[in-house]
């Protein structure tokens, strides 16, 4: 008995949150996917009716914004999130004095919840209330920053918003790749005289690698999810200029009782989630095999 | 204790529960939950209690009515239907269609509504012949509030035509007023459109358009003229105007800020609660053209088992289209009762006014739904055309083309 247990404790205690996996997970990315063939209003039918559903997807103009600002907001996000990121984890690295401080500083955005950083933008970027009107107070009346309110710059107030609450996480993300290098190469390309910047570029940054595809890993789908920063910065607007398929998916389910639709997007949306991970799992699967 | 005096407490126990479980039950799930609105609810809880009833609340907030639906959804997919819940509109008939909405023909026909509710009203209440919803009240979409010192103070009289309204927009721009304050969200993209229409295209117009969704009309030359209209109105509003909510869009008004806005009936609670006199401080007119466009609350009562639910409803029901519930409630909501009969000496002159142009415009058949606020079609549809309606607003598209992604928005939405 006691053979038995030990040999089989591992699955018993797995097998619970496998279940749970199973049916809550992949259960109901099945279920949506069914739900996503069919023509289901109000609540859900199932009676399966082809691809309608994704026709009707591709035909409107809303989810086309909707899908390039995704890419619109997911590229400049990710970029400018990590490239921030390393100055900044760099610039840290340096030994100086005051770094606990200043490292907590850069990390407390990631604190605060989206909507908390979607207002707060919010009040920074009205022409009316922040920036612009500020600056205009002290005297240069021709300043303009309006970008919150015109539909083709909006969608980047999200990604200045963004990338304000999450740089300092990926700076954090590369602090600690920095110090994981091996200090005794480091040390060797010193005594050879080489420039720190040559240190960083050749040696440190390559090092790295693996940090820099977390980093994308966690940053691309912090995009591809976003939803509630956008809600409370722009509400999707003006118009629908800032939409995002999370917050198309949103509004088909719950605001126009369309659960075919919004099922359909949410099935595209897996499947860019899908395009990014997959080869991620099977390059991170290989290795372990190697 | 004997024997027999604990048989006898048992027993008035057993008679008292069942008492207790012959009582009228509701459990009722709306989103009344702001201010006023949580007012009003209270008043008919306590009617509901006065009438023997136990009435379980469910308040849902948020998302003007979205988490209630989806409260409501998961409720009746897990087979535990609310007793009545908040839903309005070609909503009723769509739960109806999923088979799940009780019959309440029997308080109907003995309260008499057929008689005392507007006939273009009494229709979203009924399914396939049957009585499934109680109306709560009518609110008035196509309004124009007006700050009455900056009309004065311009020479400016309420607009009458949308001509007038932009000569005196025009007058105010130069004179350095706001002319509308409007919120840029999209349903207020919508009020705003609607009350254009209905002012072009005429109450038939608008009734082909957006209650049958006739496309000879929605792609009309008038039709091109209603995004024209809103083209100019663009001009109107102020380059800050994006995501501002309608409540912030009022005060605006309120403090002379601006001089317009176009806004449902909702607004006069604003002025009301600021202290504003109707008629002295802001005035009140519909929106140029003929016609009324209502926003109806209402209850629909969910197929649920038990005597004591089914008599929950029944007393609730009553009680909803009753005329002292329909005075209290709309006292405190800022709408007009929804039956003819209830004397209006406690509203105010907006109310009057709105109380008479329903019942004028029921008799000249120009009563119509409100689009922009889920009366007139069901939510793919209305959907559809707010998508265009703030695409158009907020970018500079042509009207021509607005009326074209209009069509197909709505071909791609059924």
């Amino acid at each position: 008995m006691t053979k038995w247990l030990e040999e089989h404790m591992p699955k018993l205690v797995l097998a619970p949150s496998f279940i749970v996996v199973l049916i809550f997970v992949y259960g109901f990315i099945a279920w949506t996917a069914w739900v996503s063939l069919t023509r289901s209003r109000l609540l859900p039918r199932y009676e399966i009716d082809g691809f309608i559903q994704y026709d009707r997807l591709f035909a409107s103009p809303r989810w086309d914004t909707a899908f390039t600002n995704l890419f619109v907001f997911g590229f400049l996000f990710i970029v400018i999130a990590m490239i921030l990121g390393l100055i900044l984890a760099i610039l840290l690295d340096q030994n100086i004095r005051t770094e606990g401080a200043i490292r907590t500083i850069y990390l407390y955005p990631m604190a605060l919840s989206m909507i908390v950083t979607g207002t707060a933008w919010k009040w920074i970027l009205n022409p009316g209330l922040g920036l612009e009107a500020t600056v205009r107070g002290w005297g240069f009346e021709n300043f303009t920053f309006n970008w919150l309110v015109d539909p083709n710059m909006a969608i980047y107030t999200v990604v200045i918003a963004a990338i304000w609450q999450s740089s300092g996480f990926v700076m954090a993300l590369f602090l600690a790749g920095l110090r994981s290098v091996d200090q005794e190469i480091i040390k060797a390309a010193q005594v050879d005289g080489i420039p720190t910047w040559r240190v960083y570029t050749a040696i440190i940054i390559p090092a790295m690698a693996p940090i820099f595809l977390s980093a994308f890993i966690v940053l691309s789908h912090l995009a591809i999810k976003s939803f509630d920063l956008v809600i409370a910065l722009t509400g999707g607007g003006p118009g629908y200029a800032t939409d995002l398929p999370a917050t198309y998916m949103y509004t088909m389910a719950f605001s126009r009782g369309d659960i075919g639709q919004a099922a359909s997007s949410a099935m595209i949306m897996m499947m860019v989630v899908f395009t990014i991970v997959v080869p991620y799992l099977y390059s991170e699967l290989r290795t372990k095999d190697d | 204790m004997t024997l027999k005096t604990l048989s006898a407490v048992s027993g008035m126990a057993i008679v008292a529960s069942t008492a207790a479980l012959a009582e009228p039950q509701a459990e009722v799930l709306h989103y009344w939950t702001s201010g006023g609105e949580a007012k009003s609810v209270a008043v008919l809880q306590e009617e509901f209690a006065a009438g023997g009833g136990t009435w379980t609340d469910m308040p849902v907030a948020g998302g003007g009515g979205d988490a209630a639906g989806t409260a409501l959804r998961a409720r009746v997919l897990a087979g535990n239907a609310p007793t009545a819940a908040q839903i309005k509109g070609p909503a009723i008939q769509e739960w109806f269609e999923e088979g799940v909405l009780a019959d309440i023909s029997a308080v109907a026909e003995a309260q008499n509504w057929a008689e005392v509710l507007p006939e273009a009203i009494a229709a979203h209440m009924q399914c396939d012949g049957t009585w499934c919803a109680a109306p709560v009240n009518v609110h008035r979409v196509d309004w124009i509030w007006a700050n009455a010192e900056v009309l004065a103070a311009n020479g400016l009289e309420m607009p009458t035509t949308w001509d007038e309204f932009n000569a005196a927009a025009e007058t105010l721009l130069a004179a350095g007023i706001i002319p509308l304050a409007h919120g840029g969200q999209a349903w207020q993209d919508a009020t705003v459109f609607e009350a254009v229409a209905l002012g072009i295209l005429g109450a038939e117009g608008f009734r082909k358009a957006f209650v049958e969704l006739d496309m000879d009309t929605l792609t009309s030359e008038e039709m091109v003229a209603v995004f024209d209209q809103m083209r100019t109105m663009r001009g109107f509003v102020d380059s800050n105007f994006s995501g501002r909510d309608w409540n912030l869009a009022t005060a605006m008004v309120m403090n002379g800020e601006a001089a317009f806005q176009i806004m449902g009936d909702w607004a006069k609670g604003e002025f009301i609660a600021a202290g504003k006199v109707p008629g002295e401080d802001f005035l009140c007119l519909s929106t140029p053209g003929e016609g009324f466009l209502y926003n109806v609350d209402s209850f629909a009562m969910f197929e649920v088992d038990g005597q004591d639910k089914q008599d929950g409803q029944a007393l609730l029901a009553e009680l909803v289209v009753g005329e002292s519930f329909q005075e209290v409630f709309n006292l405190n909501k800022g709408s007009i009762p929804v039956r003819t009969d209830v004397s209006l000496d406690n509203f105010d002159s907006c109310a009057a006014l709105s109380s008479a142009d329903m019942a004028a415009s029921n008799e000249s058949g120009s009563l119509l739904p409100s689009y922009a606020h889920g009366m007139a079609l069901r939510g793919a549809q209305a959907g559809a055309i707010t998508d265009t309606v703030t695409a158009h607003f907020n970018s500079d598209m042509s009207s021509a083309d607005a009326v074209q992604m209009l069509a197909d928005a709505i071909a791609n939405s059924l």
